[in-house]
């Protein structure tokens, strides 16, 4: 059951007995000696590495998508992590700064700023919208705020969409701010201090060291007075505004920092895709932007940039079907781990779910041989699957479908289930997965993204509403 | 103006969907406090139900059945597909965050819809279905009034909102049912404490909330004719913000908005342009947000402490 509504005490308690308990303690344990400051430098260490490992450029441009979310989940981590604020518009933000620094350095309206120039033009700007549109915040609370926002949102993305034939009075020519549908090409790389940023990899390490320097400067924000302020008026804003914390202002504060992380980020992005375009600022961007926050835990710097690392690395990962397969299998494996306990009755599981397989296998093979007949497709693994997963070769998307169905019918009733009757529940749950997987979602690896978004979301928040690695929070209930 | 007339039965005619949507919302938000953020996609997939059973029918060019219970019987299985949809996402992604922090329910929704979305693009893929009406009712049969001419369709799908809204007031001002659900939106524990069964409304008040999103995604099949996975979310935008600007909680408030909502926006793409619709109604929104945060309807909110 989820730690909500308990006694503070409790749950720092229960926290501390599920932290050194399992498999993973002596880990946990040994990872907690550990300093923040060593972590921070290690993990720099490892990220600063990462582009002398590979020479793929592909590779390099994955890491500078995770530094873009890492980023972009910083800077939501301070307005909804801290403050408590439910902004679902961060992404104009975003959009705001691409489309802001597109303006300043590219051919549409003709001007060409220095890098030096145009970033703190573009950080400044953003930060100045982020005030405005935090201004709603003053009246609005809660869910009120969240659509409002919401709306800010959409209309960033219709105004991108529309605003290229401006008809304005003084002009003979309609004016285009936004290039519509076909959004702003051709912008300048960056040129900091005479260094020209011309490859992936020198933009991956100007996102590192912003990176570092931003992480560094949330860490000490975090304890400081405006840290405390925040979290104050997110627990109870009443409360925190008779203690004098003045909690509008730093509402507006929240805002416009993450509006600036955010414009900044998006001025980068806009620089190494030499471009922008209305579809890069949807809403699938901001989902993805929570489901990091939210998987790492909201209000945690190291979880944020967690969660950015797994969400922006895993759709790559997806792309290929043979990379996708072992990923897949894997997190299987790593969901039984997680949920059965002890070692021996995970054993049986496993050989049971290994046993069924074939079972099933042998049995349509006898029945309607035309039902195994499809071969997942190479590699190593596919061998290996072959004859454990049925794959039939007609009718193959109406099979898929329906066991897509059962399988969700599957989970929920599995959430509902405790001790041997979701043991034995589990075990063909596993194969309908693979087989869900193997006739339908390996071939759709953007529909399979969203899935494993929205589920990720709601079974995160009847789990583990604190993310991976966030506290848990205490609220009363009303 | 009969260009006018004409704009003001399309406005009607999306209003009374909007207002369907906005009532779910509505619902829900008064009793649990809760932004459905998946309201929109139940409504799609009442509209993918709707349409799944026209075909099995034999489709609209070749009806098994005549007309009247065809469409009797598309309209309550795309209901009450909905409405189970609807109960299904209570019991399993909000049901255990009911005393979680306020933020956990609303990303939960997000989720769910994220899911449903995924899932219908998966199941159904991404191609448009038509429920091509005009082949079962002629667009031409109607009424005609001097230059002015409504459809039979508008019609049915206005008179059968107002039937559903009529029905539902009646449902909440007179029944037990909807006097304990009035009570659980005044104040859940002393509800619970007057014996009233809190879990039982809140799954009632679900499935009657998706119950009416899956009757405005059939009408939407039936008058637009276009189904498609992402129809979900434009339309929940506008149903909630429909149910905000009469007053979140207020059924009243939820119809008026709707009307409010589909006027607008069919006037403002008859007369000033279409690219602009969506923005002024969330132009609208943002407005009535910032000047009356309680709706036109809603009565204020006290903070208690």
């Amino acid at each position: 059951m989820p730690r909500i509504g308990t006694d503070e005490w409790v749950s720092e308690q229960e926290l501390r007995t599920e932290y050194y308990t399992g498999l993973t303690a002596p880990a946990r344990r040994a990872f907690d000696r550990v300093g923040p400051g060593p972590r921070f430098f290690a993990f720099l260490g490892i990220c600063a590495l990462f582009p002398f490992l590979t020479d793929s450029a592909f590779h390099i441009r994955i890491g500078v998508n995770v530094m873009l979310f890492a980023l972009l989940a910083l800077g939501l981590n301070i307005v909804v992590g801290w403050a408590g604020l439910l902004d679902l518009g961060y992404v104009a933000f975003y959009g705001f700064g691409a489309y802001m620094y597109a303006w300043v350095s590219s051919d549409q309206f003709d001007i060409h700023l220095p890098t030096e120039l145009a970033i703190p033009l573009v950080v400044a700007a953003s930060a100045l919208l982020g005030l405005l549109l935090g201004l709603p915040s003053w009246r609005l609370v809660g869910d009120y705020l969240a659509i409002t926002t919401l709306f800010f949102a959409q209309i960033f993305v219709e105004l991108t969409l529309n605003l290229d034939r401006i008809n304005l009075p003084w002009r003979d020519e309609p004016l285009n701010l936004t290039g519509g549908p076909n959004g702003i090409p051709g912008i300048d790389r960056m040129e900091i201090f005479g260094l020209q940023l011309s490859d992936v990899r020198d933009y991956y390490f100007l996102l590192l060291i912003l990176l570092a320097l931003i992480a560094v400067g949330l860490f000490y924000l975090n304890d400081s007075r405006t840290g405390r302020g925040w979290r104050a008026s997110r627990e109870d804003p009443l409360a925190a505004e008779l203690m004098t914390t003045p909690v509008n202002r730093l509402k507006l504060l929240a805002f416009a920092m993450g509006a600036a992380i955010a414009g900044l980020t998006g001025s980068i992005f806009a620089a190494v895709q030499t471009g922008v375009f209305p579809q890069n600022f949807e809403v699938v961007l901001l989902i993805m932007i929570y489901a990091a926050l939210i998987l790492g835990g909201a209000g945690s710097i190291s979880g944020a940039v967690l969660g950015a690392i797994v969400v922006a690395s895993v759709p790559e990962i997806l792309r290929t079907p043979e990379n996708a397969r072992w990923l897949f299998y894997g997190a299987l494996v790593a969901v039984l781990v997680a949920t059965v306990r002890p070692w021996r009755r995970l054993a049986v599981v496993a050989g049971a779910i290994v046993a069924f397989g074939f079972v099933v296998h042998g049995l349509v093979a006898w029945i309607w041989p035309a039902g195994v007949e499809g071969e997942p497709a190479g590699g190593t693994l596919g061998g290996l699957l072959d004859s454990w997963v049925i794959l039939p070769v007609e009718n193959q998307e109406l099979l898929g479908n329906l066991a897509f169905v059962l399988l969700v019918a599957a989970a929920l009733t599995l959430t509902q289930l405790r001790g041997d009757a979701r043991t034995i529940l589990l075990i063909p749950t596993i194969y309908l997965a693979a087989f869900v997987w193997e006739t339908r979602l390996i071939e759709q690896p953007s529909v399979t993204r969203q899935l494993l978004f929205g589920a990720i979301l709601v079974a995160m928040m009847t789990m583990r509403p604190q993310g991976l690695l966030g506290s848990p929070r205490v609220e009363n209930p009303i | 103006m009969d260009f006018f007339v004409q704009q003001l039965v399309n406005g009607v005619t999306l209003g009374s969907v909007y207002a369907l949507i906005a009532l779910g919302y509505s619902m829900v938000y008064g009793i649990l406090k809760l932004l459905n953020f998946a309201h929109g996609e139940v409504y799609m997939f009442g509209a993918f139900i709707g349409y799944f059973v026209l075909t099995a029918l034999g489709g609209a060019d070749s009806p098994m059945l005549p007309v009247a219970p065809l469409l009797i019987l598309v309209f309550l299985a795309g209901m009450l597909g909905a409405g189970l949809l609807g109960v299904v996402i209570e019991r399993f992604a909000y049901r255990p965050l009911r005393n979680a922090p306020r933020i956990a329910p609303l990303i939960s929704a997000i989720g769910v819809s994220f899911f449903l979305q995924a899932s219908a693009l998966l199941l159904f893929s991404a191609q448009f279905r038509t429920y091509d009406t005009p082949q079962l009712i002629p667009f031409s049969t109607g009424i005609e009034w001097g230059p002015l001419r409504i459809s039979l369709v508008r019609i049915l799908v206005i008179g059968s909102a107002v039937f559903l809204m009529i029905a539902l007031t009646l449902l909440v001002s007179r029944t037990r049912l909807g006097k304990a659900m009035r009570a659980t939106s005044y104040d859940r524990e002393a509800a619970a404490m007057m014996g009233v069964d809190v879990d039982r409304v809140i799954v009632a008040t679900f499935l009657i909330g998706s119950v009416l999103a899956g009757a405005a995604g059939v009408m939407v099949g039936l008058v637009f004719e276009r189904v498609f996975h992402f129809m979900g979310f434009v339309a929940g935008l506008k149903g909630f913000t429909a149910a905000v600007i009469g007053g979140i909680g207020n059924i009243p408030g939820a119809m008026l908005g709707g009307l409010v909502i589909g006027l607008a926006e069919a006037f403002t793409a008859s007369y000033i342009s279409s690219t602009f619709q969506n923005l002024i109604v969330f132009g609208i929104l943002i407005v009535v947000m910032l000047v009356r945060p309680t709706g036109i309807l809603g009565s204020p909110v006290l903070t208690k402490v």
